[in-house]
């Protein structure tokens, strides 16, 4: 209910204060490089803040001139703006497949969960288990197990290696998130679909279903930042050509010569992760009459 | 009902949604891959496929291999060359020991590990005759050889890119003790920092970053007056590095893949020579395959790699018994900071090869290619800041 009856004004106030907190951010940046010492901030030997040498923290208008720059000094070079922004298409349409898996994985087992108990006791320490092993530091084994496989005209791909890694950690939040919810219902609730003889299908459309949506909800939302996550440090691993993480590694050696050039994909990720979170509050918007009573999983 | 037709609604246009996004994907997705894949010059005929797995992503270090695909070397010997990328985490004599690919690119002392730990694989031509690993440092830190790295903040990148380093200090009566070992990152940025006394830098890379980026102090980019370099070469630790490796059990028992060896080995030497004659040119070849360095670094790194290259003793690929046999001692002998040595065993007889490279030298002979270019001079390559 609270998301449809919000006024324009208060809606208005959000954006402002989200921009606002960009500025703050900006300010900080440019302060603590004007006012911070040189070396930065040492206990022992420890660095705790950064230097502030244009080599550490460039100037932001150095970071956003550089966007507007070409790439290099080629004849036919694009600007950074466009390399970037299509290098986060990229990304951003692997972890998308990654999300969509990886949702479809953790619904699916969070069904099958709640249908049988037995099932929840057998699967659930593994899918908890799943996730201690570092699946992003494998990255080319996984590109190497995947090189394997060909069936028929199906080869393949090394982006759908960093998918599947992607989707790997996504899957998790969205099953417990999920189980969760789909068990939320209250006991009385249930009794009642009992009395009216609704069998297990229709008890999960017409109950279990929509109670999940406040758990599910916030479970999407961290699905899609370990999408974003996965792919992007997938990529630097094994280099994939056309994402953030390839020019991440790229752009990296000319951190010295070049400053503002390897912020230029970082940026990138930042806004492969907003899209991403917007799309997941887009589904907010279009589920928002079953948000009663939303729980942060 | 009106519940459920709501529920309904919702639901599809969740899918819909979705439904735009992967549409979106799968554009992306098509275009990155097929990128990466070298332009093919036209089905004409059988052409055997061939992929060649390099050590990092398309740059010049690699030019003789990108022009060989580009001037249709590859293509001429009957080959379909697909070159491979690497990336930080992948090990090019791993991917080529699985037999994911036909030949790899890898540096000798990091495969002379893999082979003790049972990788079957054999140095068929040994490209880089000298090594590019040099370790450098600002002049006013009065560091010249490796004796002066005695307690000095001395930076590595580790992963196998070390051992020269310890071998020249081990050289020198340097413990790894004696040193601050410094973990160093992709970029330059410690060294330039002042964290690191003595930076790691390949002559075709990291000294090029050094030398794009402004010295405050004078406002003009940094100088190679300003630095001294310890030249692994000339303190007699270098070791071999970027060699063509094949697989040794296919090499003893496939005459075609044999065969192919000799082929693939001789259009990549006539790829290096188009490099030493038309730096600029193979230099743009690398760009146009990908590479987003600079216009000015792209060219110094094709023309540094040239001269490791370029003149060549006994011809490009022969691998030199002596040099062999010092790197293979150096790998036995020393030890880094944990102790460890590369190997602890001399490798076995499959470990490197002449044969191969050898038929493919007097071939290109007979053909009137200069495989020594005893006259070859490198070009003056002026470095702008940032590389650009």
């Amino acid at each position: 209910m609270r998301a449809r009856s919000e006024p324009a004004a208060a809606l208005w106030r959000r954006v402002v204060v989200g921009a606002m907190g960009v500025v703050v951010l900006a300010l900080v940046w440019e302060l603590y490089k004007l006012l911070g010492p040189a070396d930065g901030v040492l206990v022992g030997t420890t660095t705790v803040l950064p230097r502030t040498t244009d080599l550490a923290m460039p100037h932001l208008w150095v970071m956003g001139g550089r966007v507007l720059e070409p790439v290099n000094g080629a004849s036919a070079a694009l600007p950074m703006w466009l390399v970037v922004l299509q290098a986060s298409l990229f990304t951003l349409g692997i972890a998308a497949v990654g999300w969509l898996v990886g949702v479809a994985v953790g619904l699916a087992l969070a069904l099958v969960m709640q249908r049988f108990r037995a099932a929840e006791s057998a699967i659930l320490p593994w899918i908890i288990l799943s996730q201690t092993v570092p699946l992003i530091a494998i990255a080319p084994l996984v590109r190497r197990w995947g090189a394997q496989i060909h069936l028929g005209e199906f080869t393949w791909e090394n982006w759908m290696s960093v998918a599947l890694i992607a989707s790997y950690l996504a899957f998790f939040p969205v099953s417990v998130g999920a189980l969760r919810g789909l068990s939320s219902p209250d006991a009385n609730h249930v009794d009642l679909m009992r009395c009216y003889a609704a069998g297990w299908w229709k008890t999960l459309w017409r109950l279990r279903l929509p109670a999940s949506v406040g758990y599910l909800l916030p479970a999407l939302g961290l699905a899609a930042a370990s999408a974003v996550i996965g792919t992007v440090v997938a990529e630097v691993s094994i280099a994939l050509r056309g994402g953030i993480g390839r020019l991440i590694v790229e752009y990296a050696g000319a951190a010295g010569g070049d400053p503002g050039k390897p912020w230029a994909p970082i940026f990138g990720s930042v806004l492969v992760g907003l899209v991403a979170a917007g799309f997941v509050g887009l589904i907010g918007v279009v589920l928002r009459r079953f948000r009663r009573g939303e729980v942060a999983v | 009902m009106k519940h459920s037709t709501q529920w309904l609604g919702s639901l599809g246009a969740t899918v819909a949604v979705t439904a735009l996004v992967l549409t979106g994907c799968s554009a992306g997705g098509g275009t990155g891959t097929s990128s990466a894949e070298p332009a093919n010059g036209g089905g004409g005929g059988e052409l055997t496929p061939v992929t060649l797995q390099l050590q990092w992503v398309a740059q010049a270090q690699f030019a003789g291999y990108y022009a060989a695909v580009d001037q249709g070397f590859y293509e001429d010997e009957g080959l379909d060359v697909t070159i491979a990328e690497g990336g930080p985490d992948i090990v090019p004599q791993d991917v080529l020991a699985s037999g994911d690919v036909d030949y790899a690119i890898s540096w000798v002392p990091k495969v002379l590990g893999s082979i003790e730990q049972g990788a079957n694989i054999t140095d068929v031509a040994q490209i880089f005759e000298r090594s590019a690993t040099t370790q450098i440092s600002f002049k006013n830190k009065n560091i010249s050889s490796s004796a002066d790295l005695k307690g000095k903040n001395v930076g590595s990148w580790g992963f196998g890119n070390e051992w020269e380093l310890f071998a020249g200090m081990q050289k020198s009566g340097i413990e790894v003790g004696d040193i601050n070992l410094v973990q160093q990152a992709f970029d330059m940025t410690g060294f330039l920092s002042g964290d690191i006394d003595a930076a790691q830098a390949m002559t075709y890379n990291e000294y090029a970053q050094v030398l794009e980026t402004v010295n405050p102090d004078t406002g003009k980019l940094y100088q190679p007056e300003e630095l001294n370099v310890i030249d692994w070469n000339d303190e007699g630790t270098a070791m071999l590095q970027d060699a063509i490796w094949a697989n040794s059990d296919r090499l003893a028992s496939d005459k075609d893949y044999a065969d192919t060896t000799v082929k693939f080995i001789k259009a990549s030497i006539r790829g290096w020579s188009f490099a030493a004659a038309n730096p600029q040119e193979a230099a743009d070849i690398v760009t146009a395959n990908g590479s987003t360095l600079g216009q000015s670094h792209q060219l110094w790194m094709t023309n540094e790699v040239n001269k490791l290259i370029w003149p060549s003793t006994n011809g490009v690929g022969l691998i030199d018994e002596d040099a062999w046999a010092n790197t293979v001692e150096i790998a036995k002998n020393t030890k880094n900071e944990t102790g460890a040595t590369i190997i602890s065993n001399d490798p076995p007889d499959t470990a490197y090869s002449n044969e191969y490279v050898q038929k493919a030298l007097d071939e290109l002979t007979d053909e009137g290619v200069d495989v020594k270019g005893a006259d070859y001079e490198p070009v003056e390559v002026t470095l702008n800041e940032g590389g650009n």
